[in-house]
């Protein structure tokens, strides 16, 4: 069963066609189309408006790439929640026109659940119930996923998200973007240990987040290494002698204060639920120190620990289409009275 | 009308935004102007707070998404600039219909799109003193 999976709900156009939940027969991110002068629009770099101009052209590249017409495709399926309202009704509004003209089932999905289920369509040893840690630009959700793609949210962010905070501290530090990968190369050469960065929230005895904190205490770190003379941003070299802050350390620390918080809790989870599957998705699950350090600690607990591959990390529509999969013999129809949402929670168990 | 306040934490900071919210009304428009860290978004949780937001509805910060909507006694739609870099983006992500709309906005980053903020807009610079202190000036409407 072929499904067309589609997601605007942020900054990326997305479509792809994925067969019988797992087999990816294409996956296309307007944004990593190089040759965008084929249809004629601006790449949207951000969430706007701009996705009506390359969804029409997505879709088709979408196809094509697959090798597929729509008479191979079965079910049209969409995230419609949760998102940017302007960027998700234009996902909405062409899975409800392509449907309707090529008279198929259409399928209304969350994004989350597309973020969760991105796992089971490259790993055949999940176990249920398992722990998911969602970590990107806009979330930071700990779920407990249950047999049946069924969740129990455990907790969240109550601020910033994990990788919102890695992209603000590397345009603070005149590093550049993105954020997140630059962070993490930089530091695999510095001391982690160099600076105690708070750990917000760490011991809350709950699985909530706050990484907002983070950012003003290496904000102030900084400001005060400036007035003392001992760090000059951006870096020229010239800052020297025994007493120089390298930035390496700062983002070290930086990266070893947020992945503590999360692996802590995330293994937490793991440990109280007694699941021996821990999952990684979103664009942080990118991160080499958070895959290395929850590897450890859940090995502490005898829990495996999964990521997928990074075209199925960030916003794709493939993980759209595998989640529509499952729910289509589940019996999940929409109407083509289906809306498009800015909020929406994950049902829980 | 100008005020002045200064706050010594999160907590006090957020103490503030609930006073300011209990005053607010359908169609009101805020505008938070403060550098990275300043605690825009812990302002807005005690906002919400004041003017009544649903138990449940978390406000974290909109940075990436551009704006959160929260259900409560009045909508109020949080949105953040930060990532947007000229007024055609801004433009494109169509505000005017949250302006005009009959919630409540907080604009963070607001200093990007001044010109097309509405003159009733409640404006609030907030200066860094130190790790934990705040100085906060807002600006009311003449009208207001």
């Amino acid at each position: 069963m072929k499904i067309l999976g589609i997601d605007t709900s942020c900054d990326e156009t997305a479509v792809a066609v994925v067969a019988d939940g797992r087999d990816v027969l294409s996956n296309v991110i307007a944004s990593q189309v190089k040759a965008h002068e084929e249809y004629g629009g601006v790449v949207p770099e951000l969430a706007s408006r701009k996705h009506i101009e390359a969804i029409n052209y997505i879709v088709d590249k979408a196809l094509t790439e697959a090798a597929v017409t729509f008479r191979d495709v079965d079910a049209v399926a969409v995230t419609n929640r949760p998102g940017l309202i302007g960027a998700l009704l234009v996902g909405v509004a062409a899975a409800k026109s392509l449907a309707y003209a090529h008279n198929l089932p259409l399928l209304g999905i969350n994004h989350i659940e597309g973020h969760i289920y991105a796992n089971s369509m490259v790993h055949d040893a999940l176990t249920f119930p398992h722990i998911c840690l969602t970590v990107s630009g806009g979330h930071t959700l700990l779920v407990e996923v249950h047999e049946g793609w069924r969740y129990k949210v455990l907790g969240g962010t109550q601020d910033d998200a994990a990788g919102e905070v890695y992209d603000k501290i590397a345009k603070y530090l005149g590093l550049g973007f993105p954020g997140g990968r630059i962070i993490d190369e930089l530091a695999q050469k510095g001391n982690p240990t160099a600076i105690a960065f708070p750990r917000p929230m760490r011991n809350s005895g709950d699985y909530q987040f706050s990484f907002s904190g983070i950012k003003t205490s290496v904000r102030y770190f900084v400001e005060k290494a400036q007035r003392a003379g001992t760090l000059q941003l951006p870096p020229v070299g010239s800052a020297s002698g025994p007493d120089r802050i390298r930035l390496e350390d700062i983002a070290a620390s930086f990266q070893a204060a947020v992945v503590d918080v999360l692996v802590y809790k995330t293994v937490r989870a793991a440990k109280a639920t007694g699941a021996k599957t821990i999952t990684l998705t979103g664009g942080v699950a990118a991160n080499s120190q958070l895959r290395a350090s929850l590897k450890t600690a859940a090995a502490e607990i005898g829990a495996n620990v999964y990521y997928p591959p990074i075209r199925l990390c960030t916003d794709n529509g493939a993980m759209i289409a595998g989640i529509a999969y499952e729910k289509y013999h589940r019996g999940l129809r929409d109407g083509l009275a289906l809306n498009a949402a800015a909020t929406g929670a994950i049902v829980d168990v | 009308m100008k005020q002045t306040f200064k706050t010594h934490s999160p907590e006090e900071t957020r103490a503030l935004g609930e006073q300011l919210g209990k005053t607010l009304k359908p169609g009101d428009v805020i505008a938070l102007i403060g550098d990275l860290g300043t605690g825009k978004t812990c302002l807005t949780q005690g906002i919400a707070r004041g003017v009544g937001i649903a138990p449940g509805e978390v406000v974290s910060s909109p940075s990436y998404i551009l704006i959160n909507e929260y259900k409560g006694t009045i909508p109020i739609y949080h949105i953040d600039l930060y990532r947007l870099e000229n007024a055609a983006e801004i433009a494109d992500l169509g505000l005017t219909e949250y302006i005009e709309a009959d919630g409540i906005c907080i604009v963070e980053w607001a200093e990007r799109m001044a010109a097309a903020l509405p003159m009733r807009c409640v404006r609030i610079d907030i200066r860094w003193e130190d790790e934990n202190v705040r100085h906060f000036t807002v600006q009311h409407p003449v009208s207001g």
